[in-house]
């Protein structure tokens, strides 16, 4: 398959006013054409940090990536000069947002927001194809046409998501990042939108990056997962692989044991222990090692790299052959 | 919103009765008889009282008030005590000068002080951020009567370039409106700075770069016009600090508009002029914040009068 995004090493930090904070260290994934990849990861791993980054919309002045590489297609997103970022932003990459509460002008109207992507990336197409493609998308995100001269305001929270949907899809993107498209959602609401994107991915053959840290949506929804911790990518592999749990990342195994399982006894759930690496003084070696049941002395001195343990399926621990085993 | 308009407008009424009584009230209990004052010190206690008697000042203070008012829907704003003429037709010489001087001042505040905001807040943190910031807290900390009279040494007697008085001709316009305006665009560019600020981190202003915007397209289209309901407010409050600042700048430039007007009236306690002044200038104030409310509803959908 060929790759549509390569990430290569990338290391991006956030200057406060306390502290540096690291919040991807040596990220490394690729996304594959047609494509649909889960990324899972705790609050404050690095997963809206790397779709920023991809669209070089980290904050200015605050975020900054250090070294690494992204490529796109042949593009290397990293050189791109201003104007080519803007030809790809909205055209070529679209991003949804987390919050849709908050992720529309609230003084524009909702048909005018979704126009402006064709405005900005069709000049040359006639205005009443504007019109109608504008129309088109909203009846796919199910939405009536005839609401599209209301206001963000008039429409509910799930109805919001669904425009945001329409805006990032209107152009018919080649690569969807969707940053926790659902979480500010309810759960009926939530597989509506996620099958709704899912069609749309498929009828416009585009490759979409899923972040979530809901396991269950990923198995649902994804051909394949990437988990990250502490901003690097620590498994990668396809759902049967990662799912099947012969092989994982200590991470991922406790990702799996605080998920309830309807077939066992147990009582009570095992979560991992301890809390993420802070991202402003993080450790030497593996950034798990401290809550990792597998660790030992190397671990601490050295970081391990991500290495292929069937084909196709990476982890990123020097112990990644053995069992954590079930509890 | 014509039906809400009325009702503004209806409702200014109570407001001025509010605040002429309270002027009358006050004028009633400072010092200084202006029966003494007009006669001089040495009139004798009989033509005093017949004075007292002639400008209804022997009455209590509501029967002052409530006949000053019944005359005054009628029109009938009085006679100059010390002067004689009639209050009303001074105004309608004296209002077109004060209020060219506001509009004058607040457009050269809004056209300077709100790009300079802008740009203050698009370079956030950088040189030209300190140093608009510095400029607007210098501005704004300056009273008006300083800046007057520093601009009247510097421009009038230094250079000679502009009149440092009276109404002659446009230049005399020039150092009142420089005045007037210094606080009201110190304050539009802070606040313009720091209403862009807020907007510029929020989500929608992320959106709008992520859909592959220019930057100033962002910047103009999507970040300042959600923050214009802010910059307008400004805009009115500013406007009437500029009518109520009016009575500072006029008395150092000897303009003759209401403001001079009014503060020469204060001193000699000539009362029909202070109360018709107050209610002038309450009007322009209460119909101020009625365009700005109206103008709330025209810029964001959100808002809904009544």
């Amino acid at each position: 398959m060929e790759k549509l995004l390569e990430i290569k090493n990338l290391y991006v930090n956030y200057k406060t006013d306390e502290a540096v904070v690291h919040a991807l260290n040596g990220f490394t994934l690729d996304v594959y054409k047609g494509e649909t990849l889960g990324l899972v990861g705790e609050t404050g791993a690095g997963k809206t940090t790397m779709c920023l980054s991809t669209l070089r919309l980290l904050p200015e002045d605050i975020g900054e990536v250090v070294s690494g590489s992204i490529k796109y297609n042949d593009i290397d997103i990293m050189k791109a000069s201003k104007n080519q970022m803007r030809q790809l932003r909205g055209a070529e990459i679209s991003m949804i947002f987390q919050d849709p509460m908050t992720s529309l002008n609230p003084i524009m109207t909702v048909g005018e927001q979704i126009r402006e992507v064709l405005d900005l990336h069709y000049p040359d197409m006639p205005p009443k194809k504007r019109d109608t493609r504008v129309d088109d998308i909203m009846k796919l995100v199910g939405i009536l046409p005839e609401r599209k001269d209301q206001y963000p305001h008039q429409f509910s929270g799930g109805m919001k998501q669904r425009i945001v949907i329409a805006m990032a899809l209107v152009s018919e993107p080649k690569l969807l990042l969707a940053d926790e498209p659902t979480t500010a959602l309810d759960v009926t609401i939530q597989a509506q939108i996620l099958e709704l994107m899912k069609a749309l991915k498929e009828s416009f053959n585009s490759s979409m990056v899923l972040v979530t840290h809901d396991l269950g949506i990923v198995a649902e929804f994804c051909d394949n997962v990437a988990v990250v911790y502490a901003g690097s990518v620590i498994e990668r592999g396809s759902i049967e692989q990662v799912f099947s749990r012969v092989k994982n990342h200590p991470y991922t195994d406790g990702l799996f044991n605080c998920i309830p399982d309807l077939t066992s006894e147990a009582k009570r759930l095992t979560p991992i222990p301890g809390y993420m690496a802070d991202a402003s003084n993080l450790p030497k070696g593996c950034k798990f090692a401290d809550r990792c049941v597998r660790c030992r002395e190397k671990c601490k001195e050295t970081e391990p790299e991500l290495q292929e343990v069937d084909k196709g399926h990476f982890i990123k621990c020097w112990y990644a052959d053995e069992r954590s085993g079930e509890t | 919103m014509l039906k809400y308009t009325l009702k503004r407008l209806l409702l200014l009424i109570p407001v001025i009765i509010g605040i002429t009584f309270l002027v009358f009230l006050v004028l009633s209990v400072s010092p200084g008889d202006p029966a003494v004052m007009m006669l001089g010190v040495e009139a004798t206690e009989a033509d005093i009282a017949a004075k007292r008697a002639e400008l209804g000042l022997d009455q209590p203070v509501l029967i002052q008030y409530v006949q000053y008012m019944l005359k005054a829907v009628r029109g009938d704003f009085g006679k100059s005590w010390y002067q004689g003429f009639d209050v009303l037709n001074e105004f309608s010489h004296r209002l077109p000068y004060t209020l060219t001087l506001a509009v004058l001042s607040t457009i050269v505040a809004v056209v300077i002080g709100i790009p300079a905001g802008v740009y203050a807040a698009v370079r956030h943190n950088h040189m030209p951020d300190y140093i608009i910031t510095f400029f607007a807290l210098l501005l704004s900390a300056a009273p008006t009567f300083w800046l007057g009279m520093m601009y009247q040494l510097f421009f009038s007697l230094k250079l000679g370039w502009l009149p440092a008085s009276g109404a002659g001709s446009w230049k005399a316009f020039i150092l009142p409106i420089m005045s007037l305006t210094g606080g009201m665009l110190a304050g539009n560019s802070r606040m313009t700075r720091t209403w862009l600020l807020d907007v510029i981190r929020s989500d929608y202003v992320r959106t709008a770069r992520a859909k592959g915007n220019k930057e100033s397209v962002v910047i103009v289209k999507h970040a300042l016009r959600n923050s214009l309901l802010q910059v307008i407010t400004q805009i009115g409050v500013g406007f009437s600090n500029i009518v109520g600042g009016s009575l500072v700048a006029e008395t150092v430039y000897a303009f003759p508009g209401i403001g001079s007007f009014l503060s020469a009236a204060v001193k000699s306690k000539d009362i029909p002029i202070v109360v018709g002044c107050i209610i002038v200038v309450s009007v322009i104030v209460g119909i101020t914040n009625l365009v700005v409310d109206l103008l709330y509803a025209v810029v964001d959908p959100r808002v809904q009068l009544e």
